[in-house]
């Protein structure tokens, strides 16, 4: 019975923890532009005058 | 994603949001994004692929058509976005956030649940109870929200609708749960009522994400003038002036490539107009001074200088604004199946929850017992076949549809197109191509055509552009020219090899009346004479076919377009249809109607802003994705690519999603006939309910998800 007080409890915690997560992404706007975020992994993000020079 | 410009940060910043249709891919994001932090004055620019818009950081003394020049000269058109359609689908978060906590709360109050069913007594259950308790109130306070607030909304009214079974159900389980939990009781129903929130919810929410998908039409429209215009002060100064501060009478100048932002009549300059979204005229129509021009239509050649007759609500594109407004109230009014068996169904449960409830009491039972008995037959009979059986089918259906491209706007589209019993279609766009396509480049040589094509691309003029795009595809490359420059209204002129080289508007065509053959460009090599390409609007590839299995469904179709009777004639001789040509957009709308009068479920296929109307009419609309905005935002439907098959496929989906849906609702009335007697007699524990709740939805689920095979 001593496992049951200290299991539920990290049950919950760790449950309310993933709600929590969910939340924050859905108000940071994760989910705002999903077709976007597939496509700006090939933009090259090195700007010309930062290339290294060969 | 971009590197902010060291702008001072103290400095005060606005915000715009535009629209910019035309981006496709990973180069777009940058080339947008990198070209406008480049800009002087702008500090960040962040592109929603998703919704094809741009979020600018910016100098308060950057104006909108500062920001669209900017655009432009990146190479992407834009428009303002109007306040109503930047405003984000707040309804659809509320729901996926009730959903969220409705699922962790279910998720738990199981767990604890199932160790209860599996034997725990005494102490231990009383402890999983007021556990489950402490998950539940909370989540239900939170979670059945939207139903509360319907549920009050329409009980306001007099009426009722299915908020108020589920409230009264989930009510009325909490509280009689939590009455048992302080009494010691053997069984509590919070895992029942959680659940039966969650699986409502998850059906409300995809139910949402369907209707934001139908966004406003109208606004779409009124998209179409533009945000203001430059013109003439006093002093024969060019100022821009908003939309809403441009009067009758003044001067406004229009530059080429730019839309009308009034009525008005050409005071000055005479140039080509693209009139196809107002009129359904496939080709630019030649306007002098003293012409009459339309707000929102497109200057093709030459600057010209307007006087403005009419603005704002009373601009021609307003009224077909309003028409659409009108019309589509029609199908607002629409009354989905779901609803229907809704009407009925929420008196019914009533009756039997309150009948079981006085037939236990009269049977000599405890007030206790009865009110148990109620709650176990509310529960049982709450719709969650109903409130999930029908989105879930929706959604995969449009899902199966989506990967065939053809986009599903509304979910009511389905049930409505699946009645539809004949089909009429707009020529120019959506019949044809709606581009013009060059018919005898065979006429010329391999060395005219690599002339054609390197003057062809200089100019973004609508038949150089559909020039260009020919003769690359036949692989011919493009010949050295010197000396390039575009003269507006003119065409192109260069030098080849000494020789003068011109791409022009035909004289003998200009000269004359041009209404019948304007399609066509002039290519004079040298002295020789002038070679005219002659353009047409094509067919789609698969016109025919289409066509024929639409007959096949025992649909009948017919052209009805506002183009002329003499470009309309060969197209439905070819397609063997009918045809109404010369309409405008009220007379569509007019046809439409009295074939509803009398009783028909019509189909409409269109794409120009004056088909707008008749889409919005017609019982159910599809439009295809090269159609205006507005062709695209009136119509339920949208399909990508330049066959016609979508049509007939998306008529053969509506009616098997409607099979399936009859299919689920003819189940859920089969589980109540099981269930309702056994809740009646007393029989249904916790652990009966909640496998009696969730059996069945996972039996429609399953049912609805047959529909990914939507075309076998």
């Amino acid at each position: 019975m001593t496992g049951l007080g200290f299991l539920i409890p990290v049950a919950l915690l760790l449950g309310l923890a993933a709600l929590a997560a969910f939340f924050w992404a859905l108000r940071a706007g994760q989910f705002e532009d999903l077709d976007g975020a597939s496509l700006r992994i090939l933009i090259d993000e090195d700007d010309e005058d930062n290339l290294p020079k060969a | 994603m971009n590197i902010a410009r060291p702008l001072s940060p103290d400095l005060p910043l606005d915000e715009t949001i535009l629209s910019v249709p035309g981006m496709r891919c990973a180069g777009c994001i940058s080339k947008i994004e990198r070209g406008l932090a480049n800009m002087d004055g702008i500090a960040a620019a962040r592109v929603n692929f998703t919704a094809k818009r741009v979020t600018i950081n910016h100098l308060p003394d950057l104006t909108l058509p500062d920001l669209q020049t900017a655009l432009s000269g990146i190479g992407f058109d834009s428009q303002p976005l109007s306040v109503e359609l930047t405003r984000q689908d707040q309804d659809s978060t509320a729901l996926l956030k009730a959903m969220a906590v409705a699922g962790f709360a279910a998720m738990n109050i199981m767990l604890l649940s199932v160790s209860i069913w599996s034997g725990a007594t005494g102490a231990t259950r009383d402890m999983f109870h007021w556990l489950s308790a402490l998950i539940a109130l909370p989540t239900v306070a939170y979670a059945g929200q939207p139903f509360f607030r319907s549920a009050i909304k329409v009980l306001r009214l007099g009426r009722t609708n299915m908020d108020v079974p589920i409230s009264i159900g989930v009510g009325l389980t909490t509280l009689m749960s939590l009455y048992e939990t302080a009494t010691g009781g053997h069984h509590a129903w919070f895992d029942g009522a959680v659940m039966l929130l969650f699986f409502l919810l998850t059906g409300r929410w995809l139910d949402s994400v369907m209707r934001d998908r139908a966004r406003d039409g109208v606004t779409a429209l009124l998209q179409h003038r533009s945000a203001g215009a430059w013109t003439l002060d006093n002093d024969g100064r060019a100022v821009w002036t908003d939309v809403a501060d441009v009067k009758p009478g003044m001067i406004m100048l229009v530059a080429l490539g730019e839309r009308l932002a009034a009525d008005g009549v050409i005071v000055k300059g005479e140039t080509r107009i693209d009139m196809s979204l107002m009129t359904g005229e496939s080709a630019p129509e030649l306007h002098r001074i003293g012409d009459k021009v339309l707000a929102g239509t497109l200057n093709l050649d030459a600057p010209i200088e307007v006087e403005i007759t009419a603005v704002g609500n009373d601009t021609t594109i307003a009224d077909i604004a309003r028409m659409m407004e009108d019309a589509g109230q029609g199908k607002s009014r629409y009354v989905r199946l779901a609803d229907r068996a809704a009407r009925y169904y929420a008196p019914a449960v009533h009756t039997l929850a309150a009948g079981s409830a006085i037939g236990w009491l009269i049977a000599g039972a405890s007030l206790h017992q009865a009110l148990l008995i109620a709650v176990a037959v509310l529960l049982i009979t709450c719709p969650c076949a109903l409130g999930l059986a029908v989105p879930v089918a929706q959604i995969v259906s449009a899902g199966a549809l989506m990967k065939r491209g053809i986009l599903l706007k509304d979910g009511s589209a389905l049930e409505r197109l699946s009645e539809v019993d004949c089909v009429m279609l707009d020529k120019t766009g959506t019949l044809t191509l709606g581009r013009p396509t060059p018919q005898n480049l065979d006429a010329f040589s391999p060395q005219a055509l690599g002339i054609a094509l390197a003057l062809a691309r200089t100019s973004r003029h609508v038949l150089s552009t559909a020039l260009a795009r020919a003769i690359d595809a036949r692989g011919i490359s493009a010949l050295a020219l010197d000396d390039v420059r575009e003269e507006a209204g003119k065409g192109v002129f260069a030098i080849w090899q000494g020789q003068q080289v011109r791409l022009v508007r035909p004289q003998r065509l200009t000269d004359g009346n041009n209404a019948t053959s304007d399609m066509a460009s002039a290519l004079i090599i040298g002295d020789g004479v002038e070679k005219l390409i002659r353009f047409t609007d094509a067919l789609r590839p698969d016109a025919v076919d289409s066509l024929r299995q639409l007959q096949d469904l025992g649909l009948e179709s017919s052209i009805i377009s506002g183009d002329r009777m003499e470009a309309v004639a060969p197209v439905a001789r070819t397609l063997g249809l009918t045809a109404v040509a010369g309409l405008h957009p009220q007379e569509k709308l007019d046809a439409i109607m009295r074939l509803r009068d009398a009783g028909k479920k019509v189909l409409m296929v269109g794409d120009g802003i004056n088909d707008g109307p008749a889409l919005a009419a017609g019982h159910a609309s599809i439009a295809p994705a090269s159609a205006s905005d507005v062709g695209q935002q009136a119509a339920d439907l949208v399909f990508v690519g330049d066959g016609l098959t979508p049509i007939p496929l998306a008529i053969r989906a509506a009616r098997k999603t409607m099979k399936i849906v009859r299919e689920n609702l003819m189940l859920a009335i089969g589980y109540n006939v099981i269930a309702v007697p056994m809740a009646i007699a007393g029989m249904v524990t916790p652990l009966i309910a909640a496998l009696a709740m969730s059996g069945s939805s996972l039996l429609v689920i399953g049912n609805a998800l047959r529909l990914n095979r939507i075309d076998r």
